[in-house]
């Protein structure tokens, strides 16, 4: 009579590391861990031998001392005797400044041509395709540098304005001139963060009028609320249009009338302009050029977006009784939406990664002030270059939470 | 009911009644206008403006480009010449410029002859892209040109650089021997020691030819046979050859770095998962100028004390890891749009992990991600022109360095107008070939 025993206990190889896939992971893994550690210490004690050789140890002094350079075009107060910290941040707000106006612009164009090319008209169509495939095969820096060389040498210089009626808009080779608008009661600004290189002015007259008009939205809103619950209680609903326009309206202008708005335009004094918002060429030349670029890709993806819904979707909202703009507006577009936002987003961090060729034509974004006068003047190019990749991937790390936080929220919900 | 009366009916019509052309204003050319440009109020509206766009845009550029000077020496002359023949106005392209100045802008400083006592080799160049376009062909159309034309494709990677950059042969031929020698001890090692332990074997052997006998090897060989070409520094590399360069190397080498990277990011090993992860995220959180500051500043900061290796080497670098990581999104896209039944079957057939990836998996995930790849390659071949910002003398750069001179200061729609359409050509035909590659694959279930 035999007896059922235990299968033996397998004995432990060495060579079990490699050939069975129970270890194997294990083992790979290690390596592949080893090898990074090690690719990573030599690069690492590489960098330390040669820095120290060349007599510049990793250090972020650099960026408390003067900067000692312009930056042109700016939105906060700035001297070329503030630190480089002080540069880098404004440098930083400009690239800030021109991906936000970039994808806005770039969203406004890429959807009605993304629309249009979708015409049933077919030269419309042709037309949009043409810009499309025109912009798409041609690369961005050449946008950009054409652009700039159309705005900087076809467009009047100043001195040519002399003696003529300028108007609200003055075009010219050093830059486009918008009227700007001044407070005569201004109520002055807040200083943030004291006298640090962080420094931040915020206008008291900008938080007004936001205040008021966000109070004036809200108020609409209610009234609106109140005319739906009214229909819904009576079946007539009260016509409410012209009492949200008057609180729209009347708060905001009392608001400006109090502060004294008025537009400021710039006149023509000695060799220059002065006055008025200075948008200058190269922020124009930048700016249109991402904008123009980043349509073309916006408008393939409206395309495909609203070509994605199927015709069954119209047809059923079309055998519900809705009419047409309620079709788009409440079956078509939700679900076009979902396959629009992810890649446009994207589109939206490629505008802002590309925001750094302004290094191309001189408009001092993060990359011209950090990654190039001050790396140039200081000669601290790995601390820069760190600095520089931190922070946009701080921006790209951002833009595409948010976008996973979008995804998640519009995701098919199924079972 | 109803069947009642039915033979009292008397209007039923037995006869069909003779087809009939339809109106003259439903078909044809009048029929297409009607249906296609004025089929309402707003359609109507619209393809006024539009022949009002088209209009004006082509009153513009067609004198602009027909109308133009070729024979001229600087803008100056240019416009001189302008002002004689259509009277005083500037709508009038100024081709002197690329006549002067194509070679420049082509081949960068690459020697022309025009200096003294240098020859003409920019056949080298041309016979590189001749034979890249042959090295291509059978990848690029398997069904009509014969696979023996592979043998030129695993050349070109050797040919290439020798053409380029010229030098002794022996160099570039050493290089290839190592990966023969690899090659036969994988093959011929696998039955004997295993496939494993061959294969670890190959590559060593492969690695210490390169790194410790092939610099010897190469040495001696062109002391005693100096066969060779004259060679050529990068820093003559340039214009809209430097694109191609660049382009062609970014784009051949990351395919196959991608797709490491894609299944590295798909493993369940979570340390090979992770570094794949956090390498894609980083490169492609960043721009490409900051990598190319890397290249151009600080990349021999991180190798050993001493190394200085070729601009254009270090640019290649870089940009290849940048594509790498955008074709492995891309990649990634394939593999996690592959129904799970595929992975299944082949298990089920008993394919290890590397059969199963390239028999089953890899050619139906680059199947479907055709579109995104070859996207990925047009905006690399696009983003080659960013070397000009590191002060390489690409197309874009030289253009500057035109505008710059005195003859041709105030130029910019010529030559830009040139350096798009070389680029558009290009990008153009890889957006058409995509489209003839996916309808050739189309296997017709979706």
């Amino acid at each position: 009579m035999s007896t059922l025993t235990d299968p033996p206990k397998e004995q432990f190889r060495l060579s079990m590391l490699l050939y069975d896939t129970r270890y194997r992971s294990a083992t790979i893994q290690v390596v592949a861990m080893f090898g990074f550690m090690l690719l990573a210490a030599w690069l690492i004690n590489n960098a330390i031998i040669n820095l120290n050789t060349l007599g510049k140890p990793v250090a972020f002094g650099f960026l408390g001392e003067t900067a000692g350079y312009d930056i042109n075009q700016r939105l906060l107060d700035y001297s070329n005797q503030d630190s480089h910290m002080r540069a880098a941040f404004l440098g930083l707000l400009n690239t800030l400044v021109i991906a936000v106006l970039g994808c806005i612009a770039a969203t406004i164009i890429g959807v009605v041509v993304g629309v249009l090319r979708l015409s049933s008209n077919w030269l419309v169509a042709r037309i949009m395709t043409v810009y499309v495939e025109m912009f798409r095969n041609v690369p961005v820096l050449l946008w950009i540098v054409l652009i700039f060389a159309i705005v900087t040498e076809s467009t009047p210089h100043p001195k040519v304005y002399k003696g003529l009626d300028t108007g609200a808009v003055v075009v010219t080779n050093r830059g486009t001139y918008l009227p700007e608008p001044l407070f005569s009661r201004s109520l002055g600004d807040i200083h943030l963060f004291g006298n640090s290189s962080l420094r931040f002015d915020v206008s008291i007259d900008l938080i007004a009028i936001l205040i008021v008009l966000g109070l004036s939205i809200f108020a609409a809103m209610k009234i609106r609320q109140r005319a739906d619950s009214i229909q819904e209680a009576t079946g007539d609903r009260p016509r409410t249009w012209h009492t949200r326009a008057a609180v729209l309206i009347l708060p905001i202008a009392a608001l400006l009338l109090a502060l004294g708005f008025h537009l400021g335009y710039a006149e023509l004094k000695g060799f220059n302009f002065k006055g008025g918002t200075h948008l200058r060429n190269s922020l124009l030349a930048l700016w249109l050029a991402l904008s123009l670029y980043t349509a073309a890709f916006i408008a393939e993806i409206v395309r495909a977006g609203i070509l994605a819904i199927s015709k069954g979707q119209t047809e059923a909202a079309a055998a519900l009784g809705l009419r047409p703009n309620k079709t788009m507006n409440l079956v078509v577009l939700p679900q076009a939406l979902r396959v629009i936002i992810p890649p446009l987003i994207s589109n939206y961090l490629n505008l802002t990664k590309n925001s750094s060729l302004a290094i191309a034509v001189g408009y001092m974004d993060i990359t011209g002030t950090l990654g190039g006068i001050t790396m140039n003047q200081t000669g601290r190019e790995l601390e820069c270059v760190l600095m520089l990749m931190l922070v946009y991937l701080a921006i790209s790390l951002s833009i595409s939470a948010v976008m996973n936080w979008y995804n998640e929220a519009v995701k098919l919900k199924e079972r | 009911m109803s069947g009642t009366h039915a033979h009292t009916v008397a209007f039923v019509r037995d006869t069909m009644l003779p087809e009939q052309a339809p109106p003259a204003s439903e078909v044809g050319p009048v029929g297409w206008v009607r249906h296609n440009l004025f089929s309402g109020w707003l359609n109507s509206a619209l393809t006024l403006v539009s022949l009002g766009v088209i209009y004006y845009v082509l009153s513009g550029v067609l004198p602009w480009v027909f109308q133009s000077v070729w024979n001229a020496d600087s803008l100056s002359e240019c416009r001189e010449i302008m002002r004689e023949s259509w009277g005083d106005t500037h709508g009038h392209a100024c081709w002197g410029v690329i006549k002067e100045r194509w070679n420049q802008l082509l081949f960068g400083f690459y020697p022309s002859g025009a200096i003294e006592g240098t020859s003409d080799l920019r056949w080298r160049p041309i016979l590189a892209l001749v034979l890249l376009m042959g090295a291509l062909s059978p990848i690029l159309f398997s069904d009509r040109v014969s696979s023996k034309m592979l043998i030129l494709t695993a050349a070109y990677p050797f040919i290439m650089p020798f053409l380029m950059w010229g030098g002794t042969i022996w160099g570039p031929l050493t290089a290839a021997i190592g990966f023969v020698i690899g090659f036969f001890i994988i093959k011929k090692g696998a039955l004997a020691l295993g496939e494993l332990v061959s294969m670890i074997i190959g590559v060593v052997a492969a690695v210490v030819w390169w790194f410790l006998l092939a610099p010897y090897v190469a040495d001696g060989l062109s002391a005693i046979l100096p066969i060779g070409l004259e060679p050529v520094q990068s820093r003559q590399f340039g214009g809209f050859m430097l694109a191609i360069l660049l382009g062609v190397v970014a784009i051949g080498v990351s395919l196959p770095i991608g797709v490491v990277l894609a299944l590295g990011r798909q493993s369940d090993l979570i340390v090979v998962k992770y570094l794949c992860v956090g390498f894609i995220e980083f490169i492609r959180g960043v721009p490409l100028i900051t990598l190319l500051f890397v290249a151009s500043l600080l990349l021999n900061v991180f190798l050993p004390p001493n190394t200085n290796f070729d601009i254009i080497l270090r640019v290649m670098i870089m940009m290849t890891l940048f594509s790498a990581a955008y074709m492995a999104e891309v990649i990634r896209g394939g593999l996690a749009a592959l129904p799970r039944g595929q992975y299944e079957g082949a298990d089920s057939l008993g394919l290890n992990y590397w059969q199963a990836q390239r028999l089953i998996i890899m050619p139906q995930a680059l199947k479907i991600s055709i579109p995104g790849i070859v996207s990925t390659f047009i905006g690399i071949f696009k983003d080659t022109t960013l070397v000009s910002i590191i002060g390489l003398f690409d197309v874009i750069g030289l253009a500057s360095a035109i505008r710059a001179d005195t003859a041709w200061n105030g130029v910019y729609w010529e030559l830009f107008a040139f350096i798009a359409a070389l680029f558009f050509v290009v990008c153009f035909s890889m957006s058409r070939y995509s489209m003839y590659l996916e309808r050739k694959l189309q296997t017709g279930h979706r």
